[in-house]
């Protein structure tokens, strides 16, 4: 069960990834007012990256991206397996610091700027997802998370902040506006591509399924919150997932990328507010 | 368009010495009107992610090399499109002392787009034009790939 | 049994031989044969313990030598008292003799007026021995290390007087106390040797006679004395009150008074809030100095005494207050750190916060906690003394040790930044130990229901990542600089750095082995039982996490190598001037591209941070410790 799982999550993490990806540039283009992309859009542009030359700055990059790439799928595969969830978490860390790694290694000025911004908005995050394993910890006595989905009881019922502060964390795994800082899937060009400029052709494309590994991740941290022993609750997770991701949706087109020290503040502000009052209740009712 | 290339061609803008005009046409394009991320088509301001250089006015002593070096940090395969008449022979500008002509000067231009300014319609034709070109050097490049061990 | 007095005796021999030697290369053979020696009578020691069991041995029990042994501490007190107040006299810092002179007149009316039986002297146990075997192995390695250091120092550092016959005499005296303060059952020998180490420490600081070095070595001074004062009263109301000054008995017995001053002692040893700033001043000594005494061993002893502490700390005010402390030094600390541009400020900092971690555990004071204590007391000594010994090297090298300056060091000094990303790894990444010991704490934060401690350990861990992988970032920019740099760093310094990185990545391999088999017994004796902290499930997960990290990147580093790439310069908006280490700037002159990392002095800054920690913590201090002791009274 669990090896099929994380097979499953393996081969079907980027395909869900580039779907909802190819969902989203058409839902952004409609909610803009404009017809946008196919749906198979990302399909299309990882399909062209992988055809095209191989360009590089430097000899390591590729080889950083590609650890980024299989930490992402360890994490994420830890999740699916039912695993200790604060693992996972910590695993996400590390998967990120080779993706910083890699756009240092180019020390060109705007890899670094964003590989800057992205350390910041790891800093940012993570207190977030440390206090999330200890609400689930708290709310099902267990960080596994084979145990935490077979609740009677789905944790969003105890845990409703740990979601809001996930939900607004969320924006940074996206890299969705407003805190899209390190590089962006819009057309900004405040700092080039951020963290990406110096990534070309397949080395992007490793970059792009890394992220549907991520995405999927992440959602399966939102989903988390609404599975419990019932098998009904299963689809009603999905709805949730997809439902969370509409939301990123229009916060991200409605709102424009901020500067550090807001993410910085109103991320850790968010997250004693939501977390750590939500755990704080918790633990005094436990 | 049945080929890959050819659905998620990334685009590169670089202002040789426009007087701007045309650039504010290429922004147009984006815009919901014109919308050229319909044909997959992302303005991205990265070299190293772009398949198609579009390039406004003429090109001087300064922005010369910098041409020639965004140009030679896109990856294969790649097609450049001169955008305005500037761009494709120098223009009004082409006898002044500090303009070198248009594009090709410097860069083999695949697709010219004439215009003063050029409009949107134009443009998103040239670049629909390039992408067949785009797709013939990409046959081109896969074919040299396999020759190479 | 009989090799513990050879094993405190032969370094302070080495201590005693030192400054008699002049020939710099005598020395050397000097340094390298009682490192040696050190190494191999733990080695002993540790196999006599071995085969006697592994049990808790008390020694030296009451007999006309151990009485003998008492006058000469005294004595030994007394010489204490005597340079200090010298050197105090020397420097016009007055108060500090006021604490030297209280404190050893205070022990001494208690020996000589109210003597009570002490029954043993000496102990051997998993803990003691523990200590004892990274003291004498890291330590010796950290001595050997000195050898090229110094010669490198001198060169580097025309300025100073090389006094390094002293340096070495004291880094031998440093390890002999060490060596007695962990084997000590006896409150009275253990507060002897307290007192040599922060006398050590305090002479180590002052090395180059700077002004600013003498004022740094006054405040490592008085703090420590500060601490040393409350052990003395400690000592002294043991005996007054318990009839005893046995640790065992004082931890069994749970007094509030004694157990909560002794922890202060260890608080101040440790560096904590709101006395971090003597740890920070340490950083004018030469580095080997640093990085025994301020980051791998002496520090160590306040957090040694804390663990043995936390029996009866666990669940009382004393236990809280030490726990928040300890949780707010943790992240104060690592916040601090983000601000710093010198290597071994960072460095410092991270020590401080490191301890604070473990220090906070210990308060707590379950097996959990104590677990990961012990454990992070084992990954930080290793990783941390290397991290301290390269950064010295790379000084020796580069001519400064500002991060700034280190940018793309993997091109120039390939091989110290190889020990430097171990070193750094090792102290954050999963899974190495470090990562682990916090998973555990979190847990164990939230099963002890300190969601403060909770919260605490989220964030800083954030900002612990940051400051870390800030630095690694600027190590690993490939960026090729035209300015030659040579590698200064001489033999001896590389073999230790290698034991050390060597040491690092075994103790991550064989980690489940040191759980089960350091570990878990350490806890055991401390309280009696242990149930396993670590399940077999996250062991498994443990595993499939470190195949991972060890191997992922060397398979993939295999994998990219020989794939085809065409190299082109980095994009810096087409204005490149050739390769890519200078633009075409808006003058249309070449500049030098230079890459600066994130500091946030604003936001971060001692300046702005520093002030506000040391008042939250001093008044949380003095409330507590004013709670505890009118409770007990």
């Amino acid at each position: 069960m669990q090896a099929v799982s994380v097979i499953l999550y393996l081969l079907l993490a980027p395909l869900a990834g580039a779907l909802l990806d190819g969902l989203d540039r058409r839902l952004s283009a409609r909610m803009q007012g404009r017809q946008g992309p196919p749906f198979l859009q990302p399909f299309y542009d990882i399909a062209k990256l992988f055809s095209k030359q191989m360009l590089a700055v430097n000899s390591v990059q590729m080889f950083l991206l590609l650890s980024y790439l299989i930490f992402l799928a360890v994490a994420g595969s830890l999740l699916f397996a039912g695993e200790d969830i604060l693992m996972c978490l910590f695993m996400l860390s590390t998967a990120d610091m080779f993706l910083v790694m890699a756009a240092s290694s180019d020390s060109s000025p705007f890899s670094t700027l964003g590989a800057g911004r992205e350390m910041i908005q790891i800093m940012a995050y993570e207190p977030m997802t440390l206090l999330l394993a200890v609400g689930f910890y708290l709310a099902t006595g267990s960080f596994q998370v084979a145990d935490i989905v077979r609740q009677p009881v789905s944790a969003v019922v105890t845990m409703p902040g740990f979601l809001l502060g996930l939900m607004f964390i969320m924006a940074i795994k996206l890299r969705k506006s407003p805190f899209d800082l390190s590089t962006s899937h819009h057309a900004h060009q405040e700092i080039v591509k951020g963290l990406t400029t110096e990534m070309a052709g397949p080395t992007l494309a490793v970059m792009n399924i890394a992220e549907y590994y991520e995405m999927t991740l992440m959602l399966g941290l939102v989903a988390l919150f609404f599975v419990n022993e019932n098998p009904i609750s299963w689809p009603l997770a999905l709805v949730a997932c997809l439902a969370v991701y509409v939301l990123e949706l229009v916060w991200d087109n409605v709102s424009a990328r901020v500067k550090w020290r807001t993410l910085l503040d109103g991320c850790w502000v968010v997250t004693l507010l939501t977390g750590g009052l939500n755990g704080l209740i918790l633990m005094l009712i436990r | 368009m049945a080929n890959k290339l050819a659905k998620s061609p990334w685009m590169l803008h670089y202002d040789g010495s426009s007087c701007n005009g045309c650039d504010i046409e290429v922004l147009a394009c984006t815009t919901p009107k014109y919308d050229i991320e319909r044909f997959g088509i992302i303005n991205t301001g990265d070299p190293f992610q772009a398949d198609i250089l579009l390039i406004t006015g003429g090109v001087n002593h300064q922005s010369e090399s910098v041409i020639k070096q965004i140009y030679a940090q896109m990856p294969e395969p790649k097609v450049v499109v001169a955008v305005g008449i500037c761009a494709c022979t120098g223009g009004v500008f082409k006898d002044c002392y500090n303009i070198k002509g248009g594009i090709d000067t410097v860069i083999p231009v695949d697709v010219y787009v004439p215009g003063c300014a050029a409009r949107p319609q134009a443009i998103i034709d040239g670049v629909v034009q390039a992408l067949e070109i785009l797709q013939t050097k990409r046959e081109a490049y896969a074919a040299s790939r396999r020759r190479r061990p | 049994m009989g090799v513990i007095p050879i094993l405190i005796a032969w370094p302070a021999l080495a201590a005693v031989v030192l400054p008699l030697v002049r020939s710099r290369k005598a020395r050397a053979a000097v340094v390298y044969a009682a490192a040696a020696g050190m190494m191999l009578l733990a080695a002993v020691l540790l196999a006599a313990w071995l085969s006697a069991g592994k049990q808790t041995l008390f020694l030296a029990p009451e007999s006309i030598y151990t009485n003998y042994l008492d006058l000469a501490m005294l004595a030994g007190e007394f010489v204490l008292m005597g340079l200090i107040i010298a050197l105090s006299i020397r420097h016009r810092k007055y108060p500090v003799i006021l604490l030297s002179a209280g404190q050893t007149l205070l022990v001494a009316w208690s020996e000589i007026f109210h003597p009570v039986e002490k029954t043993t002297h000496m102990r051997v146990d998993g803990l003691a021995m523990l200590l004892c075997i990274i003291a004498a192995f890291v330590g010796g390695f950290i001595c050997i290390y000195a050898v090229g250091y110094m010669k490198a120092y001198h060169e580097h550092h025309k300025e100073y007087k090389d006094r390094g016959g002293f340096f070495f005499s004291m880094l031998f005296l440093f390890l002999a106390a060490m060596f007695g303060l962990v084997l000590s059952e006896n409150l009275v020998w253990m507060y002897f040797f307290w007192e040599v180490t922060s006398v050590v420490s305090f002479l180590l600081i002052g090395y180059t006679r700077t002004e600013e070095a003498v004022h740094n070595s006054f405040r490592a001074l008085w703090m420590n004395l500060l601490g040393g004062f409350g052990f003395a009263i400690a000592i002294v109301y043991s005996a007054a009150t318990g009839g005893t000054v046995q640790l065992t008995d004082v931890v069994t017995s749970g007094a509030a008074i004694p157990v909560v001053l002794l922890a202060f002692a260890a608080l101040t040893k440790s560096a904590q809030m709101p006395f971090s700033s003597w740890l920070l001043g340490a950083m004018v000594a030469p580095t080997p100095s640093s990085a025994l005494l301020h980051s791998a061993t002496m520090v160590k002893a306040g957090v040694y005494l804390l663990i043995r502490l936390a029996p009866a700390l666990a669940g009382t005010l004393g236990g809280m207050m030490v726990a928040f402390i300890g949780g707010f030094t943790f992240i104060v600390a690592s916040m601090m750190a983000i601000a710093q541009n010198d290597g071994k400020k960072v460095l410092a900092f991270s020590t401080i916060s490191n301890l604070g971690l473990i220090v906070a555990c210990a308060g707590i004071g379950v097996e959990e906690t104590v677990w990961a204590a012990v454990l992070l007391m084992i990954f930080h000594s290793v990783a941390k003394s290397m991290l301290f010994q390269a950064v010295g090297s790379i000084e020796n090298s580069l001519g400064t040790r500002d991060i700034e300056a280190m940018h793309g060091l993997l091109l120039r000094l390939p091989r110290l930044t190889y020990i430097m990303g171990i070193g750094i790894a090792g102290m954050y990444l999963a899974p190495f130990g470090m990562l682990i010991s916090k998973w555990v704490a979190l847990k164990s934060f939230v099963d002890a229901d300190n969601y403060l401690l909770v919260l605490f350990l989220a964030y800083g861990s954030a900002t612990t990542m940051l400051y870390w992988t800030k630095w690694l970032s600027k190590l690993i920019s490939l960026h090729h600089t035209k300015e030659p740099v040579t590698d200064r760093t001489h033999q001896d310094q590389y073999l230790s750095m290698f034991v050390h990185a060597g040491a690092t990545l075994l103790l991550c391999l064989v980690f489940p082995w040191v759980s089960s088999r350091i570990v878990d017994p350490i806890v055991r004796t401390l309280f009696g039982a242990s149930h396993e902290v670590l399940s077999m499930n996250v062991l498994t997960t443990m595993a499939i996490m470190l195949v991972s990290v060890l191997f992922v990147p060397t398979l993939m580093f295999i994998l990219t190598r020989t794939t085809h790439r065409d190299y082109v310069p980095i994009y810096m908006g087409g204005a490149n001037v050739g390769d890519n280490t200078y633009f075409v700037n808006s003058y249309g002159e070449p500049e030098h591209l230079y890459l600066s990392n994130w500091y946030m002095r604003f936001e971060f800054g001692m300046r702005r941070l520093m002030r506000p920690s040391v008042i939250v913590s001093a008044g949380t201090l003095v409330v507590m410790l004013c709670m505890v002791i009118g409770g007990a009274l």
